[in-house]
């Protein structure tokens, strides 16, 4: 299946899901810096990949699915369940991307601007995470 | 006070960034690959470099490719118990948090202690 863009999702969106997401982010980003400030930066840096706002995007994707199918006269659960499923196996892929983000910080910092790591880090964690994809779509 | 609400702030707009992003693609499974987005490490490495420093920051990411491992296993785990159970998301998700918890400090014990 080809990779496609659908900026309709952003309008279907309800303003409350937006609302969810950006409270779950900033909970466990101020927690994370509480939690490093009490027990130092090895435990903190554990929950740089904390997956804090999961059980909120996963619960609204299966309410999603559900209505999508009940409203066309099917019953929606094991789609529901299905759709969560697959958005979790990415997840996964993405989870190897995420350990590659944190190798190159780790790595590069003490060397290179700090602002060059960062977005080297974040394009690490794109190519990484899509060849990985890739590479299990074809498999 | 200040501190934790800028990052509470730059954190929860990065969160939502990285959220809409991964909304708009399709199939559900490239999505999803935004779910294990570097969102909260984004936010926090900023202010942490801001704050205390190359040093900090750098542990903070060494512990994080643990914190990654865990993410893997949680994610797997959702995965395979929602497709074979059908279990609800909720509870899962909620639930497996426990196991998050559980690998993320088992790995730090025995690699990085």
């Amino acid at each position: 299946m080809k990779i496609q863009v659908d900026l309709s999702a952003i309008i279907e969106t309800r303003w409350y899901e937006y609302a969810v997401r950006f409270l779950f982010g900033g909970l466990i980003t101020a927690a994370t810096g509480i939690i490093a400030k009490k027990y130092g930066p090895d435990i903190g840096g554990l929950f740089l990949a904390f997956p804090a706002i999961f059980p909120a995007a996963a619960t609204l994707m299966e309410k999603h699915e559900k209505e999508k199918k009940e409203k066309l006269g099917m019953e929606g659960t094991k789609r529901a369940a299905e759709a969560v499923s697959t958005d979790a196996a990415g997840a996964s892929i993405g989870a190897i991307g995420l350990s590659v983000f944190g190798l190159v910080v780790w790595k590069t910092l003490a060397v290179y601007p700090a602002w060059l790591v960062l977005l080297g880090a974040t394009v690490a964690w794109c190519a990484s995470s899509f060849l990985l994809w890739e590479l299990r779509k074809r498999m | 006070m200040k501190e934790i609400l800028l990052r509470f702030v730059i954190g929860g707009a990065v969160v939502s960034g990285f959220a809409i992003l991964g909304g708009v693609f399709k199939p559900k499974s490239f999505a999803g690959l935004f779910g294990a987005a570097p969102s909260v490490a984004l936010a926090t490495l900023t202010l942490t470099l801001a704050s205390d420093g190359r040093a900090y920051a750098a542990r903070e990411a060494r512990s994080m490719i643990v914190g990654a491992v865990a993410f893997l296993v949680y994610a797997t785990l959702i995965s395979s118990l929602t497709m074979r159970r059908k279990w609800k998301a909720l509870p899962v998700t909620s639930g497996l948090m426990l196991v998050w918890l559980g690998v993320a400090f088992a790995l730090w014990r025995v690699c990085l202690r």
